[in-house]
């Protein structure tokens, strides 16, 4: 019970005094998150919608399998970034190991497949409601694709925050091709694993409290923008 | 569409800074220990070597085996860790140069201050493991190829017991880093070997104490190995000579031993002058 005390008071403390440390931290978690989602949201919601629309053999099995790679290991992922990238590995001349873009990419293709699965499903339904209309304008697969992305824009939102909540809440990838380094590459989730094996659990919690503030924060900015939005459209 | 397309210049524009950020900096990759990390040696030391040289230390701190492991596939510049055959088989592989002392402390066993498996006191850690294993008192290993973890395994094997045949039972290997493996042992009442650094620093201590110490067999060498260029070419030969230099030079032994947790002095430094 202490110890959830004192991660409150810690937490405020940290906020309060907006400790020079805790801004990096934050400000790099975004900073590798948000590109991460940006880049995974580049890709996935044209392959989403392009796996809903067109008809090709192997696609039910393509659907499964994407729909799998949800539930992705990031240690799985970490590693496998970290053999790619690594001084012996195939890409190692780029020397990206243990930077921040190597924890972007790590993050990336955590959250590609949750984009592009989630975006599948959402083009899938438009696409039962508004084929025969789009067909009969002789509109094929191909022109539908950025039609249906846009009609179906607000809901595509929810996808995009769906993975902006997996790549800012795991540590796994991001401590193995990050390295947790000070100053460089250490995040929240990876500052908070170190708090925890150094025994200081009510900072490591206090921490954990700044990193769920921060993810509520951003949901509710963009309900708030998504619903004027919507208002302003209707 | 016109969306996405607008993010891709912003995600250019991220990657392209995030990259200039990382190669602007004079910097070098150390690949050393929990230990010496999370006792906060390097927080102090660190700043003065980078403030004198302008050169930053970037430390990637795992287990010594993992990190020999990424020297090896050369994503380090400059090992130091704590565990003198697996330094000079890394030398001897030629994949690094000459290995240094730096300083030493020792490992402590800890265990739950009511101590019912009796071992406070014991004169060697030997004894200790023997009295351990008899009572099959709860035992928190690290198990992850660590420094700690082979020397513990080590002082098994000279006490003539394999642990390995009860993994599950009263010996438990948390598979993680020195405080996991102390938060674990905290929450169960469970012995643990650990270095003194770590110890002092740790908060969550719970209901363990200091057991068993003051055994020459206790004893935790640190070293330190410039990464061979030979193998790695694009390793940062110069600049990780140049701290290596620092860290065994007067300077840096200085700060070392200036070092302290809690009053107490964590690491005693002992290059051999001129090495």
């Amino acid at each position: 019970m202490t110890d959830i005390s004192a991660a409150f008071a810690t937490a405020i403390q940290l906020l309060i005094t907006l400790d020079a440390n805790l801004i990096e931290i934050v400000g790099l978690s975004l900073q590798v998150s948000i590109s991460a989602v940006a880049l995974a949201t580049v890709i996935g919601l044209p392959m989403g919608a392009a796996l809903a629309l067109f008809k090709f053999p192997g696609r039910g099995t393509l659907t499964v399998m994407l729909n799998a790679l949800m539930g992705l290991p990031p240690v799985v992922v970490g590693l496998v970034v970290y053999l790619l990238l690594s001084r012996s590995g195939p890409l190692g001349v780029l020397g990206l190991l243990f930077t921040p873009t190597a924890m972007i990419i790590a993050q990336a293709i955590l959250v590609t497949p949750i984009i592009a699965a989630l975006t599948r499903q959402v083009v899938a339904d438009l696409w039962v409601e508004y084929a025969e209309q789009m067909r009969s304008l002789g509109a094929g697969p191909l022109r539908a694709v950025p039609a249906l992305l846009y009609d179906a824009r607000f809901t595509l939102v929810t996808a995009v925050l769906a993975g902006f909540g997996r790549a800012s809440a795991e540590v796994g990838a991001v401590m193995i091709v990050g390295g947790n380094i000070d100053h460089v590459t250490r995040v929240m989730t990876t500052a908070i694993a170190l708090e925890v094996s150094k025994g200081d659990l009510a900072l490591a919690l206090g921490l954990g409290i700044v990193l769920i503030g921060l993810s509520l924060a951003i949901n509710a900015a963009t309900f708030t923008a998504k619903q004027r939005a919507e208002a302003a459209w209707t | 569409m016109r969306f996405t397309k607008s993010l891709i210049p912003v995600i250019a524009a991220l990657l392209f800074t995030l990259n200039a950020h990382a190669a602007d900096d004079k910097f070098i990759t150390v690949a050393s220990t929990t230990s010496t990390a999370n006792s906060g040696l390097f927080d102090v030391i660190l700043p003065v070597f980078t403030k004198k040289t302008g050169i930053e230390v970037r430390v990637v701190a795992v287990g010594t085996g993992k990190a020999i492991r990424l020297a090896r596939s050369g994503d380090a510049d400059v090992l130091f860790v704590h565990h003198k055959p697996s330094e000079e088989k890394f030398v001897a592989d030629g994949m690094g140069m000459k290995r240094s002392d730096v300083m030493y402390n020792d490992f402590v066993m800890v265990g739950p201050a009511s101590d019912p498996a009796g071992i406070k006191g014991s004169e060697t850690a030997e004894a200790a493991l023997k009295k351990l294993a008899a009572a099959k008192a709860p035992f928190a290993s690290r198990g992850d190829d660590s420094g700690t973890n082979k020397k513990e395994l080590g002082l098994w094997k000279a006490a003539g017991i394999n642990p390995k045949t009860s993994s599950g039972t009263w010996y438990r290997e948390t598979g993680s880093g020195m405080g996991a493996t102390l938060n674990v042992a905290s929450g169960m009442n469970a012995y643990a070997l650990t270095d003194r650094a770590t110890w002092l620093k740790f908060k969550n201590k719970g209901d363990l104490a200091i057991l068993v110490e003051g055994d020459p067999k206790l004893f935790n060498q640190y070293g330190i190995i410039l990464v061979s260029a030979e193998k790695h070419p694009h390793t940062k030969t110069a600049l990780g000579q140049k701290f290596i230099d620092w860290i065994i030079g007067a300077e840096g032994q200085t700060e070392i031993s200036n070092y302290q947790i809690l009053g107490n002095q964590a690491f005693f430094a002992n290059a051999k002058p001129g090495s």
